[in-house]
C-alpha cells in the first residue's frame, strides 16, 4: 500500500514541474516591466537597468528559472505591497479559511448528490429522476456568484436566518485556538459551543452556495454510472442468484458505480477551487481567493502569483488523494501498479 | 418453503409432475415504436433430471423466455399472458420476495460472456459467499470454507488461492467455472444456461459443457440450454425446442429433430448448421434455386504459387516491470524476452487455391493475416507475392503501392468495418476512387451496381447507410468492397463469425461462387474447422504462433497427425447421428 | 444471382430522429427558442433598446422595476434592461471567439494525437496535462493578470482552459477509430493517412465535437462573466453581465435586488440554454440512443 502511494506521488512530479514552469512564465510576461514597476514612474532608464540587475532580470531565462525555483524551495514568494508581509506567510495564514469553506461545500454536495443520483438511477423515470436531471442541468448553469447573492438576499435580507455576509466570525467572538485552522473543528476541540455556532452561522450560506454549484456534476455522474452498472451483466447475475435488492444496489452496483464518480471528483475540485474565489468575494470570506482579488485590484502581482501557485499545488495534491482513493476501491488498478 | 423434501417425495412417486411447466407464455416489451411481443404463447415442460435445449437465431425470444422463467426481465419487459409453474409455485403471480428466495437456491442461471457476469471488483470467493449466506446455506463463520468446497466442486485447481482472485485475473474458461459455481452453490433443481460457451475457444467450450453435464447429472438437476448452435443442443440435450420470432416452431427429441425435422424453419436451420459430411450447397434451404452452375473462370496458371511466406515472425516487446525511482522517471526496465505472436511460419498459397488458417484465440492467426495484408510489419521473414518481395515495402507506405489492390480483406465484423457516414455505394466505390480505376460519375455508379449485383445486394439498398442495413447486407457490402479492385488474393478474417447460421450459409456460398467466377485465391481465417472443411482445399492449424499441422483439408480432418488437431476436432459438438 | 436476400433492415433518418427528440423532450425545443432570442439580441440589440445603456440620470437612480424601466435602474440611474440587452453582444462575442479558437486548435491537436500517437501524442498530452494541473478558473485569472486586463486576453484565457477538454474528446474519439475496421478498410482501399484522418475519421468525430462546442459555450460565458465579476477583463461602464452583477452585489444587502438580479438571471438563462442544446445534440448524435 505504502509502495503504491509512493508510486503515485511519483506521477504527481511531472504535474508539479509543469505548474512551476507555467507560473514562472506567467511572472515573466507580467504587464509592464517588473523593474519599471519597482522603480516607480519617475525612474530613469539607468535606474531601471540597475534594478533589473539587482533583481536578476538581466540574466538569461534558464538562470532566472533556477533562481525562481530556489526561491520557491525556500518558501520565498516575494512581498505583498498591500499587506507588507511575505506572500508565503499571508497565504498560509489564509489557507485554512478557504480550505474549511471548500471542504464543507464538497461535503454537503456529496451528501446530497450521491443519494440523489442513486435514487434517480434505481427509480428511473420517477419524479426523483426528473428532479435529478433538472438539478444536473440547472446546477451547472448557475453562475456561482449570482447564486451566492440570491441566497444572501433571501436568507439575510428577507428572512434574517443568516448574518451579514462579512467573513468567518462575527467581531464579538474571538477565534478559537488554532489547531487545524478550521474554526468549526477548532471550536469543538476547545469545547466552545458558542463559537462553533457563530462560525457555523457564518459558513453555512457560502458552503451551500458552493454545494449547489458542485452538486450537478456529481449527481449527473452518479446517476449515469449507476444506470450503466445496473444494466450490466454482473448485476443480472447477482439478481439471478437471488441476492437482496439492497445488496445488489449497494454492495454490487454502487461500489462499481463509485469509480467514475471518484474520477469526476477531480474535475469537481477544479471547479470548486475556482468557484471558491468568487464565493469568497461575495461573502467577504478572508481566504486566499479574496486575498488574490484584492491584490489584483491594486496591481500587486506577487500575491497573485503566489495564489496561482498555491492553488495549483493544492489541486495536484487533491488529485493525488483521489488517485489513491481510486486505487483503494478498484483492485484492478491496485494490482497493475 | 422446503422444496427439497417436496421434490424428493415426488421423486419416489413415478407419476411426478414436471418441475417446470410453462403455458401460453407471452412477454411484451415497451419500446419507442410501441409494444413488441418478444415471446408469444410459448408452452414448455421440463421433467426432473431432464435437459432441454432451446435453439433459435438472434431475436427468436429464446433468452427472453428464460428471463421470464427467472423473472429477471428488465424494466421494459413484462409477462403479458400465461403461467409459469415451477415445483408447484406460480412464478408469474408469486411475490417478488418469494421469487427471490427461489433464485439461486432452486433455480439458477449461467450467462454468456462469463467475465462480465462477475462483479469485477469483488473477490470471486466473496461472491460465492454472498449467495451462500443469502440463502442461509452458510454462516459468516463457515462461509469461506463452504465457498472453497463449491470451487472444488467445479474442478478448480488450487481453490484456496482462487478464492482470493478477482475476475480479471482469471481466464475466460475459469470465469465460466466460477459462474457455474455461483449458480450451483446452493444445489438448485433447475439450471438455465444461456449461451454458456459463446465466445470461448472450442476446447474450453467442450470442457465447460462437459462439466455442466457432469454436475447436473450427478445432482439429478433439470437443465435448459439456450443456444444458437443446433449441433451443441443436439449433442448435450434430451429434447430440443426450436424457436423463431418469439414462437415455438417445433419440439422433439434431440435425435428425431436431426433425423426428421418437421417444421420448414427447423429444416432450414438444421441444413444451415455446418456438420460432418456435407457440402456448402447442402447448407442452403432445399427450395433455394440451384445455382446456374456459376461460369467458372479458367484460372490462369492454376497451381503456380501466388504467395510464398518464409519464416515469418512478429515479436512484441514485453515490458518488464519497472520499479522504484526508474519507474518514477519513466525509465523502462530492462527489456525482457519479447513475446512472439507469430513464431517463424512458412507456407504458400497457389493461384486459385483456398487455404484455411485455423486456431484458437491467441494462436497468431489474426496477426498473420494483418501481416499478409501489409497492415502490420513483420519482425523478420519474407512475404513474396508473384515473385515480388512485399515485406520490403513498409506497411505505412503500402497504401500507395500498386500491389495494394492485389490483396484485399473481408473483415470479421461487418458493422465495424463500414464507415458509418458512408453509404453502401460510397463504401464500395472507395477503393475504385483511391486506386486509380479512373472511373467517375455514371461509369463509377454502373461499376458499383455491377459489384452489388455480383454479391447479391439489391441495387436499391446502395444509397443506405450501414445502420439501415441488416448484418447479412453489411457483409455483402464488405465483400463487394474487397473484390472491387479485382484482387488476386482475398483474406477472409472470420467473415461469418458475427452472423446467424442461416445468413452464414448464404454468405459462405456466395464467397465460394465468387471465387469460382473471378478466379481468386482465398486465405480463410477461422476457428471453425467444419466451415473450413467446406470452403478450403488445404488447411494450416496454428497454435502459439507456430504451425502444428498442414495438409489437404479432407486428409487432416480424417486423419489428424498432431495431438492438438485431434483435440480441436474432438471438441466440435456432434449431433447424435 | 440466386442468393437474393430477404432480410429487412430498419429505416431511420436523422431528421425524423431530430423530430422524435424534440417531441420526447420539449425542453430542447425551448432551448432552441432561447438561443434564437439571444442571437437576435446580440445581432440587433444595440439598435432597438429603448434607452442609451450608458446614459446616467442620477435623479432616477436605484429605481425598482417599473413600466418606464422594466428592470429598474442602477446607482447611476442607467436603464438596466437596455444594458442587459446590449451586453448580449459582448458576452456572445467572447464565448463564440474563444470556442472557435479552441475548437480549431484543440480539435486538430486532439485528432492528430489520437490518430498518430507517438511524439505528437506525448507533446499534446503533456501540454494539456499541465493546463489541467491548475484549477481552471484560477489559471484563467493568472493568464489574464499576466497578459493584461483586456477582452482579447479573456478570450485567449478561456480558450486555453478549454483546450484540454477538446483535446481529450477528439483524442479519445480518434484513438478508438484508429484501428476500427472501417479505417483498416480505408487503408486497404489505398487511402493515404492524411486522407483517412480528414476524410474518414474527422467526419465521424465532428458530431461529438459539436456537442462539446455547445456545452463549452455555456462554460465560456460563465468563465468570462466570472472574470469580469472579480474585476478582470471588461471594465465599467461597458455593459457586461458579470460586471453588472458585481456592481449590484453591494446593493443586495440593502435590498436593491434588481441591479444584480436581472443580469444574473440573463446570464444563467444563456448558460442554461447552451447546456440544454448540448444535451439535445448529444441525444441526436449518440448512437446508443438511436434505436
Amino acid at each position: 500500500m505504502l509502495k503504491q502511494i509512493v508510486r503515485r506521488l511519483g506521477t504527481a512530479i511531472p504535474s508539479i514541474i509543469g505548474v512551476i514552469i507555467v507560473t514562472f512564465l506567467l511572472t515573466r510576461v507580467l504587464p509592464g516591466d517588473t523593474a519599471a514597476y519597482f522603480a516607480g514612474p519617475a525612474a530613469t532608464p539607468q535606474a531601471i537597468a540597475e534594478i533589473k540587475a539587482t533583481l536578476g532580470l538581466d540574466q538569461p531565462l534558464p538562470v532566472q528559472f533556477l533562481a525562481y525555483v530556489k526561491d520557491l524551495a525556500t518558501g520565498n514568494l516575494g512581498m505583498s505591497l498591500t499587506t507588507g508581509q511575505p506572500v508565503f506567510e499571508d497565504i498560509t495564514a489564509r489557507l485554512p479559511a478557504s480550505a474549511e469553506l471548500t471542504l464543507l461545500g464538497l461535503l454537503i454536495s456529496v451528501l446530497v448528490s450521491v443519494p440523489l443520483g442513486i435514487l434517480a438511477a434505481v427509480k428511473q423515470g420517477s419524479w426523483i429522476d426528473h428532479l435529478c436531471r433538472i438539478v444536473a442541468t440547472a446546477g451547472v448553469s448557475l453562475p456561482v456568484f449570482f447564486t451566492g447573492l440570491l441566497l444572501v438576499y433571501v436568507f439575510y435580507y428577507k428572512l434574517g436566518w443568516a448574518p451579514a455576509p462579512m467573513g468567518r466570525l462575527d467581531f464579538i467572538y474571538s477565534a478559537p485556538d488554532t489547531v487545524t485552522g478550521l474554526y468549526l473543528i477548532d471550536s469543538l476541540l476547545a469545547g466552545d459551543i458558542e463559537v462553533f455556532r457563530a462560525a457555523w452561522s457564518q459558513i453555512w450560506l457560502p458552503a451551500v452556495t458552493l454545494a449547489i454549484f458542485s452538486l450537478a456534476p456529481i449527481a449527473r455522474m452518479t446517476r449515469a454510472s449507476m444506470l450503466a452498472v445496473l444494466a450490466s451483466d454482473f448485476v443480472r447475475t447477482a439478481r439471478a442468484s437471488g441476492l437482496k435488492p439492497s445488496k445488489v444496489v449497494m454492495g454490487y452496483a454502487f461500489r462499481n458505480a463509485l469509480l467514475p464518480v471518484i474520477t469526476t471528483l477531480g474535475m469537481v475540485f477544479s471547479f470548486l477551487l475556482g468557484a471558491n474565489v468568487l464565493v469568497e468575494k461575495v461573502f467577504a470570506w478572508p481566504g486566499i481567493g479574496s486575498y488574490a482579488i484584492e491584490a489584483l485590484i491594486t496591481s500587486d502581482y506577487a500575491p497573485v502569483q503566489g495564489f496561482v501557485l498555491a492553488m495549483a499545488i493544492l489541486y495536484v495534491l487533491l488529485n493525488l488523494a483521489i488517485d489513491i482513493l481510486y486505487g483503494l476501491v478498484d483492485p484492478r488498478v491496485r494490482l497493475e501498479a | 418453503m422446503n422444496m427439497h423434501t417436496t421434490a424428493d417425495h415426488a421423486g419416489a412417486n413415478h407419476m411426478q409432475p414436471p418441475l417446470l411447466d410453462v403455458r401460453d407464455l407471452t412477454v411484451e416489451f415497451a419500446t419507442r415504436r410501441g409494444t413488441v411481443r418478444a415471446v408469444e404463447k410459448v408452452d414448455l415442460t421440463l421433467a426432473k433430471g431432464e435437459t432441454l435445449g432451446i435453439v433459435g437465431e438472434s431475436g427468436s425470444g429464446k433468452s427472453v423466455t428464460s428471463y421470464a422463467v427467472m423473472r429477471i426481465l428488465d424494466r421494459a419487459g413484462r409477462i403479458a399472458e400465461g403461467s409459469i409453474g415451477f415445483a408447484g409455485i406460480d412464478i408469474g403471480k408469486a411475490s417478488e420476495s418469494d421469487v427471490r428466495a427461489l433464485r439461486g437456491r432452486e433455480m439458477s442461471m449461467i450467462f454468456q460472456n462469463p467475465r462480465a457476469a462477475l462483479n469485477p471488483i469483488r473477490k470471486v470467493g466473496k461472491q460465492i459467499e454472498d449467495v451462500l449466506i443469502e440463502h442461509v446455506q452458510a454462516q459468516p463463520s463457515d462461509a469461506k470454507e463452504k465457498a472453497i468446497e463449491v470451487l472444488k466442486a467445479v474442478r478448480i485447481a488450487r481453490p484456496e488461492e482462487r478464492y482470493h482472485a478477482y475476475p480479471f485475473e482469471l481466464s475466460g474458461g475459469m470465469c465460466q467455472r466460477i459462474v457455474i459455481a455461483l449458480a450451483l452453490a446452493c444445489r438448485p433443481q433447475l439450471l438455465i444456461a444461456d449461451e454458456p460457451t459463446t465466445g470461448l475457444d472450442v476446447t474450453t467450450q467442450k470442457a465447460v459443457m462437459d462439466l455442466v453435464v457432469e454436475l447436473t447429472r450427478e445432482r439429478n438437476m433439470s437443465t435448459i440450454l439456450i443456444t444458437h448452435d443446433l449441433g451443441l443442443a443436439a449433442a448435450y440435450c434430451d429434447r430440443v425446442m426450436v424457436m423463431e420470432k418469439g414462437k415455438v416452431v417445433e419440439t422433439a427429441n434431440a435425435e428425431a429433430i436431426f433425423r426428421a425435422p418437421q417444421h420448414p424453419y427447423t429444416r432450414k436451420l438444421m441444413r444451415a448448421t455446418p456438420r460432418k459430411g456435407v457440402s456448402l450447397r447442402d447448407l442452403l434451404p432445399e427450395d433455394a434455386a440451384p445455382a446456374a452452375a456459376a461460369p467458372t473462370a479458367p484460372v490462369k496458371g492454376a497451381g503456380e504459387p501466388l504467395l510464398v511466406v518464409e519464416n515469418l515472425v512478429k515479436e512484441y516487446p514485453r515490458q518488464a516491470p519497472t520499479g522504484g525511482l526508474a519507474g518514477l522517471f519513466g525509465i523502462k526496465g530492462a527489456v525482457a524476452d519479447p513475446f512472439r505472436a507469430v513464431d517463424g511460419i512458412s507456407f504458400s498459397v497457389a493461384r486459385g487455391e483456398s487455404l484455411g488458417l485455423v486456431g484458437e484465440s491467441g494462436c497468431g492467426k489474426s496477426t498473420t493475416s494483418m501481416m499478409l495484408m501489409r497492415l502490420l510489419d513483420p519482425t523478420s521473414g519474407r512475404i513474396e507475392f508473384k515473385g515480388e518481395e512485399l515485406s520490403a515495402i513498409p506497411a505505412k507506405r503500402f497504401a500507395g503501392s500498386p500491389w495494394r489492390s492485389r490483396i484485399q480483406l473481408v473483415f470479421q465484423d461487418p458493422t465495424d468495418s463500414l464507415n458509418p457516414r458512408y453509404t453502401a455505394a460510397r463504401a464500395i466505390a472507395d477503393p475504385l476512387l483511391r486506386m486509380g480505376s479512373g472511373l467517375a460519375g455514371a461509369a463509377l455508379r454502373a461499376k458499383v451496381e455491377d459489384l452489388a449485383r455480383l454479391v447479391g445486394l439489391p441495387v436499391n439498398l446502395l444509397d443506405r447507410f450501414p445502420h439501415q442495413l441488416s448484418g447479412g447486407q453489411k457483409a455483402r457490402v464488405g465483400i463487394a468492397r474487397a473484390i472491387a479492385p479485382d484482387p488476386e488474393l482475398v483474406i477472409l478474417d472470420e467473415p461469418t463469425a458475427a452472423l446467424d447460421v442461416s445468413v452464414q450459409a448464404v454468405v459462405l456460398n456466395l464467397l465460394q461462387e465468387l471465387k469460382q467466377r473471378l478466379g481468386m485465391s482465398y486465405i480463410f481465417v477461422s476457428h471453425d474447422l467444419e466451415v473450413v472443411r467446406m470452403l478450403c482445399d488445404r488447411v494450416i492449424v496454428m497454435r502459439s504462433g507456430r504451425i502444428v499441422e498442414e495438409g489437404a483439408t479432407e486428409a487432416v480432418m480424417a486423419a489428424p497427425k498432431a495431438e492438438y488437431t485431434r483435440e480441436l476436432l474432438s471438441s466440435i459438438p456432434h449431433p447424435p447421428l | 444471382m440466386s442468393l437474393a436476400v430477404t432480410e429487412t433492415a430498419p429505416k431511420d433518418s436523422l431528421f425524423s430522429h431530430a423530430r422524435h427528440i424534440v417531441a420526447e423532450n420539449p425542453v430542447t425545443g425551448i432551448a432552441f427558442g432561447l438561443f434564437a432570442l439571444f442571437a437576435l439580441a446580440a445581432l440587433i440589440g444595440p439598435y432597438v433598446v429603448p434607452v442609451d445603456p450608458l446614459a446616467s440620470d442620477t435623479a432616477a437612480a436605484l429605481q425598482p422595476p417599473s413600466a418606464a424601466h422594466w428592470f429598474g435602474t442602477d446607482q447611476l440611474g442607467r436603464d438596466i434592461f437596455s444594458r442587459v440587452v446590449v451586453a448580449a453582444r459582448l458576452d456572445m462575442i467572447i464565448a463564440v471567439a474563444s470556442v472557435a479558437l479552441v475548437f480549431v486548435a484543440g480539435g486538430f491537436a486532439g485528432i492528430a494525437s489520437g490518430y498518430f500517437g507517438g511524439w505528437t501524442d506525448r507533446i499534446v498530452g503533456r501540454v494539456s496535462d499541465t493546463i489541467m494541473a491548475f484549477p481552471l478558473f484560477v489559471l484563467a485569472m493568472g493568464i489574464v493578470a499576466a497578459l493584461g486586463n483586456t477582452v482579447t486576453n479573456i478570450v485567449i484565457a478561456t480558450a486555453i482552459i478549454n483546450f484540454p477538454l477538446y483535446v481529450r474528446v477528439a483524442r479519445a474519439e480518434a484513438n478508438i477509430r484508429r484501428e476500427a475496421g472501417f479505417v483498416q478498410a480505408a487503408r486497404l482501399s489505398g487511402n493515404s493517412e492524411m486522407r483517412i484522418l480528414l476524410g474518414h475519421i474527422a467526419p465521424n468525430i465532428l458530431p461529438i465535437m459539436m456537442v462539446q462546442v455547445s456545452l463549452t459555450m455555456g462554460y465560456a460565458i460563465l468563465n468570462a462573466a466570472g472574470l469580469s465579476f472579480i474585476g478582470l477583463g471588461v471594465r465599467p461602464p461597458t455593459p457586461e453581465w458579470g460586471i453588472m452583477v458585481a456592481e449590484g452585489a453591494s446593493f443586495i444587502i440593502s435590498g436593491e435586488w434588481w441591479i444584480a438580479f436581472f443580469p444574473g438571471v440573463t446570464l444563467m438563462l444563456a448558460v442554461f440554454c447552451f447546456n440544454l442544446l448540448g444535451d439535445g445534440l448529444r441525444d441526436l448524435v449518440d448512437p446508443q440512443r438511436r434505436t
